[in-house]
Parts: structure tokens; sequence; C-alpha cells
């Protein structure tokens, strides 16, 4: 274990036993210290049946059935058929897809009621913050995680740092599954992610305190020393060599070994090259930019160097980096073979992310851009499962997989279209036509509106 | 708009403008909450809808559009926006939606702010809204100033009407701004009124909390020939604005947001106050919003309120394209079980007719009822469903041009890179 050496100094300097005894011990710090205690709910072995099914890899099956059971996807089966033990769900005139998986969203750390005392999304004391943890801000009983699940199909997301900062710090990958405790949501296995940010915010935010960065340039040597100080501070553990733990270097240590996915809120062409550049400098790689409302202009770029972009269908102008938006660009960087993601950013958007990729794909489809309607559903499902690392769990309905499914009560690529039934790990956690499945959080409970359809 | 018209007609294709027109075979949506008629008529001249229907009798010499497969509708009238105020929102020189350090704030005339040059003009014309009601924002005191009606149009005239209401802040931003309660706001608000009274009369006193010019614009609100929109979203703040309406009866209110709308629905429909409402809140975003529903709209209408679908505080300045969006939403609620939402025709009211209503330009704006403004959009299908675009724009009867900025970049780079020059060629 390279952290094997990785006591403090304080610690170091003890002479007592015990403390001879931790050093002795590897590794010196647990490198999963918050872990996960979420648990799928109790299922029952399902059929969906006589139901059009976008299997989330870019697959239409048509009277089809979707089995599945134990929390997993069994299979589909075209006319597949009731089985023995089985509860039947006949999907007649409804649609299934695997789960919409937000990659960007901010519940939890911006909850609702938007308060001041909620506001936990930007440590913005210092344009460098690797080292907070968006777990530890994530409020689990923000009500925007039941609108996700029962209009927006949402089953599992990415909860992000702000972009306040260069280096906003880890996010959380979690099922959208109310817990008591962000660890009982936190998505098993996921690895983290770590928020960066180019542009106008970090610049704006500590430029106006005459703080640096107060540049793109600023940004940019900001970014470049920072990781300089992360190849040295990794150097030194792979070699074994004693460093004071440092929360900050190792989540970047972690990230320039891979084990931690980098999250880049970047909107402009010009800036995400000079990320994809910055990253070979310092040997990383960049998993996702997000909002890149121009990769449009670098579609080629991002497709050669297998770089997703996260993108709204036709948010614009509500800030200089935003102004050169187009309705076209989820389908370009489609068209171009890159990874494309809708995501929301936003706690209502997350509601309507399927809504995104129909007006996407019908805009495509205008200018000779025709992506099919279930390869579109790889930008909701299958994309942001890869870019987060959990593509092998869930984001499609391959045999296996967690049963992470919606029953949309027409064709989900329509305005007209709400989930009818949602279940995450093979448990019905949402059903439209029973109130008793919709889930009130805390904040909502003896207040008006108290488990109302929202 | 209108004396415009010979400048733009060099510019833009087909003018329905001077001839008569006949718009036939396409799907016409009347805009007044009547279900779509299948291959109907419109007819059009000088600028105005002549007739729209089934069974219309074309004019001998009249010229067609075929618009055969296609739906034929009014254009949409935004609810409530900062359309036209606004380059970049977070540039400050390019944003005239409020002015904190103006020592003004009734008397603020937003009509002249309006620039038809921003790009969300043509973003917006291009995605079929063709007018749009513009309030000014409230920097410095509970009143915003007075906001105007505009057009979409390709031209230097976009205002319809200015000074069509004042924008009032309620609720916990008219608290804050007010000093910092609701006791502070209404004292506020008494006392504006008691001095726009002796204004009327030529008193205005040393002390006033208004600046003469401030105080004579709230006259016409006193006496109610100029509308008030007030933003409030508490059931609770609703029942307070609506009972302003008792202490001074000549008030023409209208709601603005009105979250909580759904749980004082009698009481609004009661007090004949129509509401320009938010569409799709859902969330509990702040502590006058804790009962968000996306029924509040279809529960509003089905008490007998009067709803139109505003975007206050919800990207107004940009997108008032999603107007469309947001009614086809309340139209899916009504197959989600418990919820309340709009019929099709209902929906598609809630952003022509009902807002152009509450505005007071029903008879000008906002259906293809006869004698309106030929406001027309021509789309390739159902027009609030998402995967629906635009085909043709009139406004006034003059045909616009679709380019944006947007589609000028798209089409750039349709093959970014490529070519013997670089991207900055290709124009």
């Amino acid at each position: 274990m390279v952290l094997a050496s990785m006591t403090t100094p304080a610690l170091a300097k003890k002479k007592d036993e015990d403390a001879a005894k931790v050093e002795a011990k590897a590794p010196a710090f647990n490198k999963d210290p918050y872990p996960s205690t979420y648990h799928a709910y109790p299922s029952v072995p399902t059929a969906v049946t006589n139901v059009t099914i976008y299997d989330g890899e870019g697959a239409k099956f048509v009277n089809a059935t979707v089995y599945f059971r134990d929390g997993k996807v069994e299979g589909i089966e075209a006319n597949g058929v009731a089985k023995d033990g089985y509860a039947v769900i006949d999907g007649t005139g409804k649609w299934v897809t695997p789960g919409i998986i937000d990659v960007h969203s901010h519940l939890g750390d911006y909850p609702s009621p938007g308060v001041d005392a909620h506001s936990d999304g930007n440590e913005a004391t210092g344009a460098v913050r690797p080292e907070v943890w968006a777990e530890h801000s994530v409020w689990p009983q923000d009500p925007g995680f039941s609108r996700a699940l029962a209009n927006g199909g949402v089953t599992a997301l990415q909860i992000l740092p702000g972009s306040a900062n260069l280096f906003g710090g880890r996010s959380v990958t979690i099922k959208n599954v109310y817990a008591r405790n962000v660890q009982g949501m936190k998505f098993p296995g996921a690895p983290y992610g770590l928020k960066m940010a180019c542009g106008e915010n970090p610049k704006r935010v500590y430029g106006s305190r005459g703080q640096m960065p107060q540049t793109r340039m600023g940004n940019m040597a900001v970014n470049r020393q920072t990781w300089a100080r992360a190849v040295e501070y990794k150097r030194k553990l792979d070699k074994g060599e004693a460093v004071a733990r440092d929360l900050a270097m190792e989540t970047l240590a972690d990230v320039l070994s891979g084990e931690i996915l980098v999250h880049n809120h970047c909107y402009r062409a010009d800036e995400m090259s000079l990320v994809i550049d910055m990253a070979k400098e310092f040997g990383y790689k960049v998993s996702t930019f997000h909002h890149a409302v121009e990769s449009y202009k670098i579609a080629d770029l991002l497709a050669k160097e297998g770089i997703c972009s996260a993108m709204w269908a036709d948010w614009w102008g509500f800030k200089m980096e935003s102004y050169d938006a187009i309705n076209e660009n989820i389908p370009l960087v489609h068209k171009a073979g890159a990874c494309a993601i809708v995501h929301s950013d936003d706690a209502n958007g997350i509601q309507r992310l399927n809504q995104d990729a129909a007006k996407a794909v019908a805009d495509g489809r205008r200018i000779g851009v025709n992506v099919s309607d279930e390869q579109a559903w790889t930008w909701l499902s299958y994309n942001p499962a890869k870019a987060l690392g959990i593509a092998d769990k869930t984001g499609s309905l391959k045999p296996g997989k967690m049963a992470d499914i919606v029953l949309w009560n027409g064709n989900p690529l329509s305005v007209y279209t709400r989930p009818d039934k949602v279940w995450i790990d093979g448990a019905l956690m949402y059903d439209a036509a029973d109130p008793k499945k919709r889930p009130v959080a805390d904040f909502e409970m003896g207040q008006p509106g108290e488990g109302d359809v929202k | 708009m209108k004396h415009l018209l010979l400048a733009c007609a060099a510019l833009i294709a087909a003018p329905l403008s001077a001839q008569t027109v006949a718009i036939t075979g396409g799907k016409v949506v009347i805009g007044d909450g009547s279900a779509p008629i299948e291959k109907g008529i419109v007819i059009v001249t000088n600028g105005r809808v002549v007739a729209a229907g089934a069974a219309i009798a074309i004019p001998a010499g009249a010229a067609r559009i075929d618009a055969t497969g296609k739906w034929v509708t009014p254009g949409i009238v935004a609810g409530f926006t900062r359309m036209g105020l606004v380059g970049v929102d977070a540039v400050d020189p390019s944003n005239d939606t409020e002015a904190r350090n103006s020592p003004f704030n009734v008397s603020l005339d937003i009509a002249p702010a309006i620039n038809p040059d921003v790009s969300a003009v043509a973003v917006n014309r291009a995605a079929g809204v063709t007018r749009a009601i513009v309030s000014p924002d409230a920097g410095n005191a509970i009143f915003g100033g007075q906001g105007a009606v505009m057009d979409t149009g390709a031209d230097f005239d976009p205002v319809t009407k200015s000074r069509a209401f004042q924008f009032m802040e309620f609720g916990e931003t008219g608290a804050r701004l007010a000093g910092g309660s609701r006791p502070a706001l209404i004292a506020a608000f008494k006392t504006a009124l008691a001095e726009a009274k002796d204004a009327s009369v030529g008193v205005f006193h040393e002390d006033a909390m208004l600046k003469r010019p401030d105080a004579l614009a709230l006259v016409p609100i006193l006496n109610g020939t100029m509308k008030l929109f007030v933003h409030v979203e508490s059931a609770a703040d609703i029942l307070i604005v609506l009972g302003l309406k008792k202490s001074y009866p000549t008030l023409s209110l209208v709601l603005v947001g009105a979250t909580e709308g759904w749980r004082v629905a009698p009481q609004i429909a009661a007090a004949k106050v129509p509401v320009m409402a938010s569409a799709l809140n859902d969330l509990p975003d702040s502590f006058e919003q804790i009962a968000a529903t996306q029924s509040n709209v279809g529960r509003m209408k089905a008490a007998g309120v009067e709803v139109g679908i505003g975007m206050i505080n919800d990207n107004e300045a940009r997108q008032a394209q999603l107007s469309m969006q947001y009614a086809g939403n309340l139209v899916a609620l009504t197959k989600v079980p418990g919820a309340t939402g709009l019929s099709w025709g209902d929906a598609f009211a809630a952003i022509s007719s009902v807002p152009a209503s509450i505005v007071g330009l029903g008879g000008e704006i906002g259906s293809l009822k006869a004698g309106r403004r030929a406001d027309i959009v021509l789309w390739d299908g159902d027009p609030l469903e998402v995967t629906s675009a635009v085909v043709k724009v009139w406004i006034d009867g003059v045909e616009q041009p679709l380019s944006t900025r947007q589609t000028r970049l798209r089409d750039r780079y349709l093959q970014p890179g490529a070519g013997p020059l670089p991207d900055a060629y290709k124009h």
C-alpha cells in the first residue's frame, strides 16, 4: 500500500507504545472513512410486459418484456410472457428505460429551501480547495430528491461542489433514495470525482477580492502550480517517503493515479483545449467537461481525447462564457463520435432531462444529424454512468446490472410524458398511482402541501 | 411597428400586410382555449386577422400559403419577462432590469430600455414568441417602475404599449426592499398611495417618501387606470394583497408568481384578480413557496381564476421560449393521478390570449380572432411539444427572419476546423 507511510508528524513524534503500533500498521489512514451504507429496499421479481424499451445502450425493443429480480436486471425478451412468481405489470402504450443519471447536480449541497443557512456548495475561501468533500455538505432531506425521482425519473446523480473555486472539492455519487444520512445514499463502489472550474467564476470570485486568480491566465497558473505540488506529493508517496497528511494533496494524488475522476466546469472551447493540454502536462485525465456550451466547436478534439461533454439543450446567455450556446450542441457532439450527456445543474431542470434530450434530438434531425430516440437515451443513462465510472453497475438494462428502471406513461421524449413507476435496485420507489410510494422529505412534514402531488 | 412596414418590406420575403392572404390546410389554433381546427383557414389583410376557422370563404384574389401538415397559431405572448432589457445577464452594463442606485423608482419607464438588437429578441422570435410583457425589476424600493408590452419583430420599433402596468414586489423581496418586514412593506405601500393621492391634487410634502415624479406616477395606480402587477408567492401574502383591494377598491391588481395561489384560489377568483403564474414551481425554494406544486395553475383555473403563464425570476430575460414547454407540461399533468393540469386548449391560451387579456390587449394580440394583429406562427408540429419547431413567423403581418447568432454559429461549426481557411472566414 503506497500510502502506508502517511502518518502525521505529530503522531510520529509520540513515544508511547500505542502510537508506535499505529505507525507500524498499514495503511495509516482509511481511504473510505465515510463508507456507503446504502442498501437496496425489498423487491419482488417483476415483469413489465408489452412495453417499448430503450436499453440505454442504443437498442430498442417493441412489445417486449423486461424482467428483473433480486435487484438486478434479468433480461429483455421480445414478446416476453409472464413467468411464475413474477409480478406482472402491463406496459401497453408505455415505455421502459434505464433510470436517468444526472452527472451534475447540487441537490443536497444547495438544497431547498435555498436559504443562506443551506448554502453549502462553495467553500469560497480559497480557489484551491480539493480537500473539501461534497458529501460533507449534502443534506439528505432536500425535497428536490423527490421531485427528481417522481417527475424526472432520476435514479442516480452526482452531487458536485460549486464552481467558485478552481479546485472545488470531491463530488459524491448517490442513489436517489432518501436516507437518514448521506452515507445511506452513497452509490456503492462509485469512484469519487473532483470538481474543477474554468473561466469566469474563479477569476471573478477571487479577483474581486484582489486575490489570485484575477484572470484566465491566473486560473491556469494556480492550476498548474497546484498540479505541480500534487505530482511532487504523489512522487513521495510512491517512493514510500514520509509525508504529512494533506487532504488536498491526497485527493489530487488519487486523481493522478486515476482513482478519482475529473469533472471540469468549462464553457468555452479554447479553455477546454487548454485544460486538455494541462491534463497531459501533469498526467491526469478529464472525465467530463460540464456545461461545455462550446463543445460543438471542438467536437473532433473531444472525440479524439475521449472526454465527455455534459450539456444543456438550450440554456444560454446568462454570462459571457455561455453566450455562444447553440441548440444543436448535443447532437453535434454525438455526431463527432464524442460522448454526449444531458445534465441539469438545476433542481428544476433535473425534473425534465428527458425533455432536454427530446429537444436536442429534434434540433439535430433538423440539421441532418439523425440520432434515433433509443440512441439519444445514451445521453441520459449510459454516458453519464460512464462519466461517473459506474457503467458496469447501472446506466443500461444489460442482464446483471442494477434494476434502476423507469416505466413512463408514454413516449419519454415527449413533453406530455411523466414517470409512472420508478424502481431502484428493483425496489419500487415511486408509483404515480400510490401516494404512499411518493417520498416526503422531513422538511415538508407538517407544512402546507405535505404529501401533495408535486 | 406598423409604420416601419415599408422599410421592412424591402428586407423581408413575404409581407402579409399589403394584400389579402389565406393560410390554408393547417391545423389552426385560435388561442382562446378552443380545440385546434383541422384543415383550418386564416385570412389576413393589412396586418390584421380577418377571419380564422373551419369553413371560411377565401376572398377572390387572395394569395395562398399552404400550411398542410403544419400548425397555425397566434404568436406566443410571454406573460412575464424582462426581454429586451439584457444583453448578457451577468454583464452589468448590458443589463437594464433594475436601477438600485437611481433616486427614482415608480416613475421609471422601461420602454426605452427595450433593445430589439439583444440576442434574446431574435432567439425568442425564432422560437415563436411574438409579444412579451416586459417588466422592470425592483431595485431600491417595492416599486420597480412601469412595464411595457413589446413585439419581437426585426425592426427598431419594439414597443406595443408602454406604461402598461406598474411592477411591485410583495412578500419576502418586498419586505426586504421596504426595510425588513411585511409591516414595513405595507406601511411603504400605504404611504406611497397617500402621497399619490395628495400629488393628484398638486400637494407635495417636504418629508415625502417618494420623489415628486414617483408620486405622480402612482396616481394612475391609485385611480385604477394602470394595472398594478404584484409579485407575491405565499397564500398568506396573497390574502394580504387581495385585502389591499378593500382599502383601495379602484386598484387594478394582477398577481405575478403566486406559487401558493392554489391554496387561496376561491378568494382570488372571488376578487376577480388575474394571475400571471409561474407554471412549474414545485420546490419549497423559499419560505413563501412551501406548498409549491405544478398543479397550482390547474387548480387555480379550475377554481375560476384567470391564469396566464409568466416567468418571474426564471431566466425571463432570455428564456420566454420555454413558455410552450411549460404549457405542455401542464397538459402532461392531466395524465398524472392526483394532479390538476390544463386541457391543451387552455394551456395554449395561457401563453397567448390570457396574458394578452390580462395586460389589457386582448383585443389586439394573443389570438386569431377577427381584428387581431396578424402575429402568426407556422409550426412543423404541435407547438407545445418540445420536438416541434417554428417554420415561419409573422408579426403585424410581416414575415420575420428566423436566423439568430445561434443558428449562424451552428452553421459555421457544422464541420469545425475543416476548410482551407480558419472558421472565422465561414460567414
